[in-house]
């Protein structure tokens, strides 16, 4: 455990979470119009915060608040205290920007050397980071992280693949920190290259993060590398990386000293009780240059308040299931693109790498999921690809009660990501038919 | 038996694309390669093409390096004379000892005989071939396709 308060117990953390939130309540009503409208609004004075519970009557802020506010509207420094800026790449619209004063970077790298002593990562180690360094939060946040807790850094950020194997092999890289469609990729090239992943690298532990990976991928993960896969959760808006690691018991731990989490329900806004799933919300409790109350991540998942086997009494988030954005609704049924990752992996013949195809036929909304022919696998007939066409339609049937076509495409055909992953294609918005 | 008659031959899956076929083929070519029975099955999205050729090695890896799958398995040929019947004396043989043929295709061998090509379940494959055999039908050694 890097820092005490982590396994502290749970009075003294919500004493010194109060605490926290009063002064960050307190930042925001006085420096920020934007947060002093909204609690006027709701007739909420800073000093009306006496416990955990008036959180829940706070504003919640959104991704569109920060847009509005584009670029610097919700700071509450002026930028001479700012000492660096990151930003989304805005391909939905206008980008949103981040500032970290030095206070914010000690903040952001404590919890990313939490992060990185999940599996006891240190001076022995040589950690790869393959995470995209620039204005995405990924690369840097990993980095700083690395070398808080003295391990040697590599910083390959993306692409590049078989230059990435070659200097991971050659340094004896230990760490891999990668998006997990990148590090399969990875795997995928490597034997494409000769390699023998097990014997020829030392990667004993990955941190993976930015985008949902379903519990095959993981096991995919874990079986190609030989590594311990430790999921890292965040977004920028919060810090970047680090408002949540993963502990060696895969439970996935809110650093909740600086990023206070609630769940709430997505359709009224009510908090609900731990074991209940719904949107995930954060307030920042330390932080100076971006403060943000109440922010709605989109994500949906579960909290948990037991404490774990590591030690840690932090509240447990289960890994997201997707985010609210990305869930498709056809013809009614809710879809996360990780149920059907999850139904792909359970399969053999096929690999984890598809594209889910959205299209309306007449009234009704069609699901097509483009999967590649897995080359170790494939069976010369057409009646067995027919069967295993047949057998992943029921598969998805069953799990995720609708139906779905599936269609078989070369290995290999689908687009790679560098980055995130790309999976969805919605024509039912590109005709105007929805949403 | 198995190892002195088995023929290799490349199925390789190919999605129904514009031009992927040109693709295959366009690989071959520019290998120097020398196809010398080809099938083609399909379905409504995809097909599988199966290839014999001079030189087996080097197309595989030729077509692998080029990003297409494909699966390298033995198959049989037999040699019969080309006029009406051969073909259902063949088929006739291995029908009356329950042998069941995966796929076949068939080729003009020459000016007065022809080649078939069987594809059978592996577990049937030595029965098959004893079969064939035993009814003096002639079975055609590997040597003839490859270089």
């Amino acid at each position: 455990m890097w820092n005490q308060i982590e396994g502290a117990p749970r009075e003294e953390l919500e004493k010194l979470q109060l605490k926290r939130l009063q002064d960050t309540v307190q930042r925001v009503y006085h420096l920020v119009p934007f947060y002093k409208k909204k609690f006027d609004e709701l007739g909420i004075r800073p000093e009306d915060v006496k416990s955990l519970e008036d959180l829940q009557r706070l504003p919640f802020t959104t991704k569109q608040d920060l847009r509005d506010h584009y670029p610097f509207g919700l700071f509450t420094v002026p930028l001479d205290q700012v000492v660096r800026i990151h930003s989304s790449s805005g391909t939905t619209g206008k980008p949103t920007v981040v500032g970290y004063t030095r206070h914010d970077m000690d903040v952001w790298i404590e919890v990313m050397a939490r992060s990185m002593s999940m599996v006891g990562v240190g001076p022995q180690d040589v950690v790869h980071n393959a995470y995209g360094y620039g204005l995405f939060t990924g690369g840097l946040g990993f980095h700083y992280g690395a070398e808080k807790v003295g391990a040697a850094v590599v910083p390959s950020s993306g692409g590049f693949t078989k230059r990435q194997l070659l200097l991971m092999k050659d340094f004896g890289a230990t760490i891999l920190c990668s998006t997990p469609s990148f590090a399969l990729h990875m795997a995928e090239v490597g034997k494409d290259e000769g390699y023998d992943l097990k014997k020829d690298f030392k990667i004993r532990a990955g941190f993976f993060g930015a985008e949902p990976a379903s519990e095959g991928l993981r096991q995919a993960l874990r079986d190609e590398w030989g590594l311990i896969y430790i999921e890292a959760y965040g977004l920028s808006e919060i810090i970047g990386p680090g408002v949540a690691a993963g502990c060696p018991h895969g439970h996935l731990h809110v650093f909740e000293d600086h990023f206070i989490p609630e769940v709430i329900d997505t359709e009224t806004g009510e908090v609900l009780p731990d074991g209940k799933e719904g949107e995930l919300v954060f307030t920042t409790v330390t932080k100076q240059a971006l403060p943000i109350i109440r922010y709605r991540t989109k994500d949906i998942t579960v909290l948990h308040r037991e404490p774990c086997k590591c030690g840690r009494t932090l509240t447990v988030m289960e890994s997201v299931k997707g985010r609210a954005d990305d869930m498709l609704i056809v013809n009614g049924v809710n879809v996360f693109p990780s149920q059907v990752e999850h139904v792909l992996t359970k399969v053999e013949g096929v690999t984890p790498n598809y594209v889910i195809v959205l299209d309306k036929k007449g009234v009704l909304d069609k699901l097509e999921v483009w999967v590649e022919v897995d080359d170790r696998t494939f069976a010369d007939g057409i009646g067995a690809l027919e069967q295993l066409k047949a057998k992943l339609q029921q598969e998805m049937l069953n799990d995720l009660y609708i139906n779905v076509r599936i269609k078989l495409v070369e290995p290999k055909t689908l687009e790679r990501s560098m980055g995130k992953a790309k999976r969805i294609i919605d024509k039912r918005e590109a005709e105007g038919l929805q949403k | 038996m198995i190892k002195k008659y088995g023929i290799k031959q490349l199925s390789i899956f190919l999605e129904n694309r514009k031009g992927r076929l040109l693709e295959v083929t366009k690989a071959l070519k520019d290998a120097a390669i020398n196809i010398r029975a080809l099938a083609l099955a399909e379905s409504a999205e995809f097909g599988i093409l199966r290839l014999v050729v001079n030189n087996p090695e080097k197309a595989k890896s030729v077509l692998s390096s080029a990003g297409f799958t494909l699966r390298e398995q033995d198959v049989f040929a037999v040699d019969v004379p080309d006029e009406p019947g051969s073909f259902y004396n063949v088929v006739k043989v291995l029908a009356d000892a329950d042998i069941n043929i995966d796929y076949t295709y068939a080729f003009v061998g020459g000016s007065s005989k022809a080649v078939l090509i069987f594809k059978f379940p592996s577990q049937m494959l030595e029965s098959a071939l004893d079969v064939l055999n035993k009814a003096g039908i002639q079975l055609v050694e590997p040597m003839f396709f490859y270089d």
